[in-house]
């Protein structure tokens, strides 16, 4: 089945997120969509998922025109989709996600699962995914709800799948294994639509590749171009994907880990017992995919986390058991993974937020009297500072674009005295050139003699930056390897293999 | 150390609570008790067939009797609890034995009605058992209901007044559920189309209906009370031979319509919640709308059929008030039996069954009062009326485990935003 | 949206409140024409029907009027300022609602819903009379101690609340309408006891207050109105400095907003939440007081009234800020004082009150309904309704 896009435009206010995107998918081919964040690719694929309604532009499937309003509609063409956060019931089984929304009933309205589970035995069992149709959703690894994701599109027929960013959830082997599905399901005449910022997967699979670029498609280009040349097309310009690092003296450590235990509130070991240390002017990257315990380390750096055991010592001063001001106050920046959700306080100005973790020390505060003139004038000298580009420090923060966000969080954590930087996940979501500033701005904090904690979950961002690199997996800390290691071998650590 | 999952941890506290006041009741009520008077429980009603006459018994020892049952249940639970098992049946005896043990100590030298006593707090759950399940239908499918209490007095208003106007008790109870619907249709209307703060929503809405039916009391049903407000009430109806099974048949079988279509509302909703293919997508809009609505499932719809649908059982429950007891509606005649309606619901955690059990926990809690009442106990009855709200407090501050919501309740779902 | 600096509510901010109150009016104009007896006897003739609503709704709101501002006639020869005794009777209703409604407001700025003023102002108001009736002590520091209980006893009960959500996580609306029945219970049980039951009385009311413990009137025995109106305005002064100026207000606004992101950047959020909760109830706890101490004076099952729940509405129709809160505060003191002249004088109950108040915070909250109705393109609007649940 093809699928073609013509003239696809759609604005959310000034923003115009698609500007006349003509797309065309033919029978049998992986296609990926290429872009950086932000760049409109989601947009589009709700678009012919039936999600958001576009401003003007037409489908056409097997060249025929389609009117799709709804994901009803989608599916009916034979359009299925594996979203970026997966659209199951936590608290359902496998079979009630699946049949929902095509239920079938049976006596007095009862409920009928067992075709369903047939089904989904049947389409596990031809591609070797083995999932059990009775297992809560809450209770699966991620690949394996992906997993579920696509099992739900290939028993509704879907001819066109579409993928939006799949690999971001998943281990460098389960990667592997997506894309092995991936050429599985094209060769038996799926086709296939995949979203992703990723060059080395693109290459690894894709038929033909379209670049967008701020709403527009840029160009095409083929899985044989160099990554250099993938990478100038999406963002515009020649990009530096390695950032400079020079080699300089490594001091004393500042942060020293031992036996560290983080537990959620019933009990279950999240991490169990890591040792690290981390030494002025020296980056330690604890790479890992996403969920292996990281998120924990590094809340429990600050003492966010509630049920901690072991020591974390900041130059000298045990951190567990401060509270989370005691910790920022003792020389920790602390950069936190979402900006929105605890980062940044939306609806407050942006020189309230530059300010919310000295709000009540001198000079912007006397007693309990706050001094809003000095606020302001701080405001204006950090805006300056760290190149943040806004209208009025009294407006919302929400009024600012995700790099101007993240340059907020970083002005007020490193405006504190800081001997160690926490940075979780820093440049996730970002357009390359806010990245580019993050990576600069952290390479300047090492270089000028502070310790640097890194967590990332892109194998890219962990090879450039880092002198020395943790893996984490499942909780524990597999090797800490330096900075030489090639993707490879950090992939298989990834994943869990120690002795490759 | 061995971890305990969510639902082992919840037993454990359920277990240690049921095992302390097991032991406080034994103590306290059985052996620091001074013997020699007797208590003496009735159980026949009416023309049932009879089991016992009655029962009367020292009143010292009736309270050891329950306090070692308590105690034997709890042990019985503890056995179950390290075998990895629910604990339901055991704290269920556990529960009733310190209850009665409690019982037999303040009515010391007294008769209590024993079912009577049921038959009452029967009735009283009435209401709120169909308030909850307003709130299970809403509240499941994602639109928080605060309005409970406003539902039922639309319901009970319209439903007296009507009967009054008609003389006709079938005309109020056919009414009274599109009273209650209109009051949920406003709720659904500015929760899901407006997506304005459910909460704040279902209070105004009180408010409203308070302001409403307290102005028309006052102007038309006070001075035109002949025409307005002097409505037929509906005569108990006796299911043949179920009736007079002894105790239970008195309880559960000579009881008003509205009774009976509670029972086959409760089984309704519980099957249809969890065996069908509305309770499969309505929980889904309630738990994860944006996934519902990427499998097809139009969300704001559901929930606003699920909400007139709750409003309509809620107004149900408001003609209990009138044609179903006393005929005449008076003012704020509810009198916050929607607010203990909402706390079963939170008490029960959502679930159908769960919310009956509160209910009529809270029922039996507030005619226990009436009863003790009446015969004078050692307890002022203030302090009766406060335990459903005390025990909902503690409910919801964790101590017998932590109480999740629906995970989408009260958020109101707009396509293309993120969850 | 919120600025450091200060200003004065504009004109355009006022639009909405002011057309969803006209709306509301309306549609309470329609529920009294259509609910009168000899209205509705003309309801075959139009024209008829429309005059007698007319006549109806015009007697209803002016007896409104004349008993919350001006009454020419009970101006008397020796003394035509009388005709303005309607206006302290507004005074004497408004001082315990504004207290009240900042109680919301406050909670409400830092994300808490505080259902439990009515509660609070119940703790308040047995505290002040206790210390009002049972001790004797001299003239300023009787009233002032009598206060500070009902201070510290509202402070306690919204307190609990904080701690409770922060502890464990218990919503606040679920703990507080629970609070509010057993403050009610608590307070029936009390008026049972030798302390609290006037000598020689066997219906629930308590002894009077000492004449020392009242609140100094205003203007001369012949009016109501007393000092608690300045108390009053000051605590509204008090709330605003304390949002605006204070770093307790930022905590509370930035826990209000977001907590996660104000937990992340080191503010102690359990104690924001248990603070925040505490001046909450001191303030609702103080609205009892002025209640108690400046015209009520004695303790009844019902001295609580409406108030608890009149100051949601309050500080929903006043948006949540100080003075928006006293305004609105005001208007709906007017509503209750003049409603009991026009509930005797005509036969439309007092309780449209409770209907206009209802309506007008239904609109404010859906800005959609009252743009359609007048036909407005741009109306400012904020989103500080928008939608938590249970779980938020």
């Amino acid at each position: 089945m093809s699928l073609e896009l013509r003239g696809i435009t759609k604005s959310f206010g000034a923003l115009v997120a698609n500007d006349s995107i003509d797309l065309k998918v033919e029978n049998g081919e992986i296609h990926a969509i290429l872009g950086e964040n932000g760049a409109g690719k989601s947009t589009l694929m709700n678009i012919v998922y039936g999600l958001v309604a576009p401003d003007s532009g037409e489908i056409l499937v097997d060249g025929i025109h389609k009117t799709i309003k709804e994901p009803r509609d989608a599916l009916a063409s034979g359009i299925g989709m594996v979203h970026q956060h997966f659209m199951l019931v936590p608290v359902f089984t496998v079979a009630e996600n699946i049949v929902l929304g095509h239920e079938k009933s049976g006596f007095a309205g009862r409920l009928e699962l067992g075709d369903a589970r047939a089904r989904i035995k049947e389409v596990s069992d031809q591609f070797g995914f083995d999932v059990n149709p009775d297992d809560l959703i809450e209770g699966l690894p991620v690949g394996v709800q992906q997993r579920v994701e696509i099992i739900r599109a290939l028993i509704y027929d879907a001819k066109v799948l579409i993928l939006d960013e799949p690999t971001a959830v998943l281990t460098p082997q389960e990667t592997d294994d997506l894309l092995k599905i991936m050429r599985e399901l094209k060769s038996q005449g799926t086709s296939i639509i995949f979203i992703t910022h990723k060059l080395r997967e693109v290459k690894a699979v894709a038929d033909r590749i379209t670049i967008i670029r701020r709403g527009k498609v840029v160009g095409n280009a083929s899985p044989t171009d160099s990554q250099d040349e993938l990478a100038s097309l999406m963002v515009g310009r020649q990009v530096e994907l390695v950032p400079e690092k020079f080699s300089h003296v490594i001091g004393d450590p500042v942060l020293t880990v031992k036996e560290l235990t983080i537990r959620d509130i019933t009990g279950r070991a999240l991490v169990t017992n890591i040792n690290f240390e981390v030494r002025a002017g020296e980056i330690l990257a604890i790479a890992g995919v996403q969920g292996n315990g990281q998120s924990e380390v590094a809340r429990a750096m600050v003492n966010l986390e509630e049920y901690v055991e072991g020591s974390i010592i900041v130059d000298g001063a045990q951190v567990i058991g401060m509270s989370v001001r005691e910790a920022l106050h003792a020389g920790i920046a602390f950069v936190p993974e979402s900006r929105e959700y605890d980062g940044l306080i939306a609806s407050m100005s942006i020189a309230e937020n530059l300010i919310l973790d000295v709000h009540d020390r001198p000079p912007y505060a006397h007693g309990i009297q706050m001094s809003p003139t000095v606020v302001l004038a701080e405001a204006e000298k950090r805006k300056v500072e760290f190149d943040i580009r806004l209208q009025s420090v009294s407006d919302p923060i929400s009024s600012l674009s995700g790099g101007n966000k993240q340059k907020v969080v970083l002005a007020r954590e490193l405006s504190r005295p800081v001997k160690l930087l926490v940075a979780s996940q820093p440049t996730r979501g970002l357009d390359v050139g806010s990245i580019e500033f993050v990576h600069k701005r952290i390479l300047e904090e090492r270089d000028a003699g502070r310790a640097v904690l890194l967590f990332s979950t892109e194998l890219d961002e962990v090879l450039a930056l880092a002198d020395r690199i943790a893996v984490m997996y499942r909780g524990e800390i597999l090797a800490i390897v330096p900075s030489g290691v090639t993707a490879q071998e950090l992939g298989l650590l990834m994943a869990g293999v120690v002795n490759a | 150390m061995k971890t305990l999952s969510a639902a082992e941890r919840r037993r454990r506290r359920s277990l240690f609570v049921m095992a302390t006041l097991a032991i406080l009741c034994t103590i306290l009520f059985g052996l620091l008790q001074k013997s020699g008077q007797v208590v003496t429980y009735g159980f026949v009603l009416d023309k049932e067939w009879v089991l016992f006459q009655q029962w009367a018994i020292g009143s010292r020892n009736a309270s050891l009797l329950f306090g070692v049952i308590s105690l034997g249940a709890s042990a019985l639970a503890y056995v179950q609890f390290k075998a990895g098992k629910t604990i339901k049946v055991a704290s269920a005896v556990g529960s009733a034995g310190i209850m009665m043990s409690f019982l037999s100590w303040a009515a010391a030298g007294k008769f209590i009605p024993f079912t009577g006593l049921l038959q009452g707090a029967l009735l009283l759950s009435v209401p709120l058992i169909f308030g909850s399940m307003a709130g299970v239908l809403s509240e499941r499918s994602g639109v928080v209901n605060i309005a409970i209490e406003g539902q039922l007095l639309a319901g009970a208003f319209v439903s007296g007044v009507v009967a009054s106007l008609t003389h006709s008790t079938f005309m109020g109870l056919v009414v009274a559920p599109f009273a209650g619907c209109l009051i949920s249709t406003l709720l659904a209307v500015f929760a899901i189309n407006f997506a304005i703060d459910q909460i704040i929503l279902g209070f105004v809405l009180n408010v409203l209906v308070y302001g409403i039916t307290d102005f028309l009391y006052k102007k038309l049903l006070i001075p035109y009370q002949s025409t307005w407000n002097s409505g037929p009430t509906l005569s108990a109806i006796k299911i043949p031979f179920l009736w007079k099974i002894p105790i239970v048949g008195p309880i559960l079988f000579d009881q008003s319509i509205i009774v009976y279509l509670m029972y086959g509302v409760i089984f309704l909703i519980n099957f249809s919640l969890f065996k069908t293919k509305w309770g499969l997508r309505t929980r889904a809009v309630g738990e994860h709308p944006t996934a519902a609505d990427s499998v097809g499932i139009k969300v704001n719809r559901l929930r606003f059929m699920n909400v007139m649908i709750a409003g309509m059982v809620a107004g149900l429950g408001g003609a209990y008030f009138t044609v179903g007891g006393v005929g005449a509606f008076n003012k704020e005649m509810t009198a916050g039996k929607g607010f203990i309606a909402l706390a079963a619901l939170i008490f029960g955690r959502w679930t159908p069954w769960g919310a009956v059990s509160a209910a009529l926990l809270f029922g039996f809690a507030d005619n226990l009062q009436s009863v003790l009442g009446i015969i004078g106990t050692p307890i002022p009855s203030e302090f009766m009326l406060m335990v459903p709200y005390l025990a909902t407090i503690i409910a919801v501050t964790g101590f017998v485990g932590r109480v999740r919501a629906p995970a989408a309740d009260g958020t109101p779902y707009k396509r293309g935003e993120s969850h | 949206m919120r600025k450091l600096n200060f200003k004065l509510p504009s004109f355009r901010a006022l639009k909405l409140p002011g057309l969803s109150f006209l709306l509301a009016m309306f549609f309470g104009a329609l529920l009294i024409a259509f609910s009168d007896s000899t209205v509705l006897k003309h309801i075959g003739h139009p024209i008829d029907f429309i005059k007698a609503g007319g006549v109806a709704v015009w007697q209803s709101y002016l007896a409104l009027f004349q008993g919350s501002i001006y009454n020419p006639s009970l101006a008397t020869p020796h003394d035509s300022l009388l005709a303005w005794y309607p206006l302290s009777e507004t005074l004497v209703s408004a001082a315990p609602l504004i207290l009240a409604g900042l109680s919301v407001a406050l909670a409400f700025r830092a994300g808490l819903f505080n259902i439990g003023a009515q509660g609070q102002f119940i703790f308040g108001s047995i505290a002040a009379s206790y210390v009002g009736f049972h001790f004797h002590l001299p003239i300023g520091i009787h009233v002032i101690l009598s206060v500070l209980a009902a201070i510290v006893a509202g402070g306690i009960w919204g307190g609990l609340v904080g701690l409770l959500k922060a502890r464990t996580g218990a919503h606040e609306v679920i703990v507080t309408i629970m609070l509010n029945y057993v403050a009610l219970y608590f307070l029936m049980w009390l008026l049972g006891t030798t302390t609290f039951l006037r000598p020689g009385r066997k219906d629930p009311i308590s002894p009077d207050v000492l004449p020392s413990s009242r609140m100094p009137l205003l203007a001369g025995n012949n009016y109501r109105v007393n000092f608690g109106i300045f108390i009053a305005l000051a605590a509204a002064v008090f709330v605003w400095w304390l949002l605006s100026r204070s770093t307790w207000g930022f905590r509370f606004r930035a826990v209000g907003a977001n907590t996660a992101a104000a937990k992340t950047a080191g503010i102690s959020v359990p104690f924001v939440m248990t603070s925040v909760m505490a001046i909450s109830g001191a303030l609702a706890g103080l609205g009892g007081a002025v209640h108690v101490l400046g015209s009520d004076f004695s303790l009844t099952s019902g001295t609580a009234g409406n108030f608890g729940f009149d100051a949601i509405t309050v500080a929903l129709l006043g948006r949540a800020r100080p003075m928006g809160t006293v305004f609105a505060s005001l208007l709906f003191g007017a509503l209750r004082a003049g409603g009991g002249t026009m509930q005797a004088n005509t036969n439309t109950p007092i309780d449209i009150v409770l209907v206009i108040q209802a309506l007008v915070v239904l609109f404010i909250a859906a800005p959609s309904v009252v743009k359609w109705v007048f036909r407005l393109k741009n109306l400012k609007t904020t989103g500080e309704l928008a939608a938590k649940g249970w779980n938020g």
